[in-house]
């Protein structure tokens, strides 16, 4: 069996500070994994350069996708390789409706296209699992939005897309109990849809970890992984904090 | 711009001289077999216009030769004009927007006009047996002189401003619609259905009068670019809105990158009457228009919805005008700008709450995007209130199209070009839910195309 996501020496910069240093990190298909650590310790830096994000300068290292060398692949390329990123601060494209934005990704990620009758009923049922009003479909793209409909516009996304490896930056931040229980949920059916779906928890806390499982836990500090552990880990975290592997 | 490709036919195509004089102006008069008062109206408006300096503020037009244009082209010249004339590009941008081939030379002013027959003659029925008119303005003031009289150059007249009096001294063509008290048309009437070739002239005059409770929605132009070898283009549009009556006039209008298009548009609105201006400048080397609407009986509305996109070598002047004039007057402007290449795009705006309009409510808001660092976006908003009672709102942005929103887009999947251009159709999607179904799908392409760097 391929590996899902394999990442070899990665080493990116921003501007001129270093951001990540020859980081080595490998997710199974179907597994998740959960990446944490302090603040400014490179998560979401990880996530933006794993995505192709222009502002990061990747100065070494390999990124594959199910074999395939997509480091040299530009943002869209990598979407459409089966790469998925859900932001921490989704942006309002001001004017353009979420069910044009939403067929037209799916159409541009799937390599296809779809009758708007057809879409229109798939988008319905997944927005059903999320429970979201179908009337979201007609707003434009997180304008005016709350950080709860950010968030679950992101992973209406994930429900809709189904990418190989899916990489959510801080999914559960800024969510109250009630929103957060809706990520989850939305979570464990991507889950039980795509069984092959590898899937990348990015998080400060171990809330959203709660819900769903990692199979293995990462702990990110200074742009390198200082320790990789099972879902044990993550109590480990809860009980004494970060500080262990920042005094390093 | 593409004389030297037939200089050969030259002389026998343009058998009117360069510039404009009294003899050319009463020749015109004399061709259409107009009455003496509107020979007489020309002649003065001609003294006006060369009485009245260029003017020097907006857009530089020190260019703009006014003794270097053809004032007048009789349309059996007209019809010489080979479709072998129009430039590769504007061909090109026809097979992109995919216009059929009939319509594009049609609209390039070559040949037979383009004209959906039959759904024209049924409309043409139904226009009859409500009394409503609908005829190319020449021949309205042969037909209808009293009415013709009644309110020709009532909104806009001769003396406004150099360009008006130039409109009014050589004007030609453009549309003549009359509607008639409690007669509401259903479907828009479009300029598109042409009376007949000469209503896309250069120096249109369009008159449009609604009579108490009517209702009319007129459109002109579509996002083809209109090619002309002159260089001038000046239109007057006059609407007159009575009471409780209801004008939306829709404008898309493409020129040609060589055209000077300096349009004089205004509107009397009566009481409880509602006027809205919706107008999308593309093209052309320097455009000045600024739509107004003059809010003169109690209760009237005004709404003035516009966006320009200036490319490369291009200046779009554009704005909105609102008169406050009477109490309890609303009006609401939205003007949206795009630059690119080096293009510059300045929202020029007036808004004036007469002294005695009480209870006045306007908006205007006007936003701005610069697609590189090399274009330019102004505002000049004039702002008057002389009643205390006004609620005036004024909000104006610049934004430009950030990275993060293209990488947020691009990683939905979508190409940089194709992220750019979905930016900017939702920058202006308030202007195109605006318009005809047929029309907004038209915009998006041609702004897609704009994007694309395959017009220029």
């Amino acid at each position: 069996m391929k590996t899902a996501l394999k990442v070899s020496n990665l080493t990116a910069k921003v501007t001129d500070s270093s951001i990540l240093n020859n980081l080595n990190f490998f997710v199974q298909p179907g597994s998740v994994h959960a990446i944490m650590g302090p603040n400014g310790s490179g998560k979401s830096s990880f996530a933006h350069v794993l995505m192709g994000h222009p502002a990061y300068e990747q100065t070494g290292g390999s990124v594959f996708l199910y074999g395939q060398n997509i480091t040299d692949f530009s943002v869209d390329k990598r979407a459409q390789a089966g790469l998925f990123l859900a932001v921490q601060q989704p942006l309002a494209i001001a004017g353009l409706k979420v069910f044009t934005f939403l067929k037209e990704s799916y159409q541009a990620v799937m390599g296809t296209t779809i009758e708007f009758d057809a879409f229109k009923e798939l988008l319905d049922k997944k927005m059903s699992v999320l429970n979201m009003d179908p009337l979201f479909a007609q707003r434009n793209v997180n304008e005016g939005f709350s950080g709860g409909e950010k968030k679950r516009l992101e992973m209406l996304q994930l429900l809709l897309l189904q990418p190989k490896v899916a990489i959510l930056d801080e999914i559960d931040s800024g969510l109250d109990i009630d929103a957060l229980q809706c990520v989850a949920h939305g979570l464990q059916q991507v889950r039980k849809d795509n069984p092959g779906m590898a899937i990348i928890i990015i998080t400060h806390y171990q809330r959203i970890l709660h819900y769903i499982q990692p199979d293995e836990v990462h702990i990110l500090v200074d742009g390198a992984i200082v320790q990789s552990g099972s879902a044990q880990l993550v109590n480990v975290i809860e009980q004494q904090g970060y500080e262990q592997y920042c005094a390093r | 711009m593409n004389n030297t490709a037939h200089a050969n036919k030259q002389n026998y195509i343009f058998k009117s001289k360069k510039g404009l004089n009294r003899k050319i102006v009463t020749d015109i008069s004399e061709q259409k077999n107009e009455p003496g008062w509107m020979t007489d109206f020309r002649l003065k408006a001609l003294d006006i216009f060369e009485r009245l300096p260029m003017p020097t503020w907006g857009a530089d037009l020190s260019d703009l030769d006014p003794n270097d244009i053809y004032y007048y082209v009789r349309p059996v010249e007209k019809q010489k004009t080979s479709w072998d004339d129009i430039p590769t590009d504007i061909k090109t941008t026809f097979e992109k927007l995919g216009i059929p081939q009939a319509e594009q030379k049609y609209l390039s002013g070559v040949g037979a006009q383009y004209e959906s027959e039959v759904v024209y003659k049924s409309l043409k029925k139904k226009w009859a047996e409500q009394n409503v008119l609908f005829l190319d303005t020449s021949s309205a003031l042969q037909q209808f002189p009293e009415l013709f009289k009644k309110y020709f150059a009532t909104v806009v007249p001769a003396h406004d401003n150099k360009f008006a009096a130039l409109n009014s001294a050589v004007w030609s063509g453009g549309s003549f619609v009359y509607v008639p008290k409690g007669v509401h048309i259903d479907m828009p009437l479009q300029a598109y259905f042409r009376i007949n070739a000469s209503s896309m002239g250069q120096f249109e005059r369009t008159l449009i009068i609604a009579e108490d409770n009517s209702s009319v929605h007129y459109v002109e132009g579509c996002s083809a670019p209109i090619y002309r070898k002159n260089s001038l283009h000046s239109a007057v549009v006059e609407l007159i809105a009575h009471n409780n009556a209801n004008i939306r006039y829709t404008t898309i209008q493409n020129w040609s990158n060589n055209v000077y298009n300096l349009v004089t548009k205004r509107a009397v609105a009566h009481e409880q009457a509602k006027v809205e201006w919706i107008d999308g400048n593309f093209g052309s080397k320097v455009t000045m228009k600024y739509p107004c609407i003059i809010l003169k009986g109690k209760g009237a509305q005004g709404q003035i919805i516009s966006i320009a996109v200036a490319d490369k070598g291009q200046h779009q002047d554009a704005g909105g005008k609102i008169i406050h004039a009477a109490e309890n007057t609303t009006s609401n402007i939205v003007s949206k700008s795009i630059s690119q290449r080096g293009g510059r795009s300045s929202y020029r705006g007036l808004l004036n709450v007469a002294k005695g309009a009480k209870n006045a409510r306007a908006t205007v808001q006007c936003d701005a995007l610069l697609l590189d660092t090399i274009s330019r976006s102004d505002t000049y908003p004039t702002v008057k209130v002389n009643e205390q009672t006004a609620d005036v709102g004024h909000e104006a942005s610049v934004s430009n199209i950030s990275e993060e929103q293209l990488f947020y887009l691009m990683s939905r999947g979508f190409s940089e070009q194709t992220a750019r251009a979905m930016i900017v159709n939702g920058f202006i999607d308030a202007f195109v839910k605006e318009l005809p179904m047929e029309y907004a799908v038209e915009i998006n392409r041609l702004i897609t195309m704009h994007m694309e760097g395959s017009i220029g």
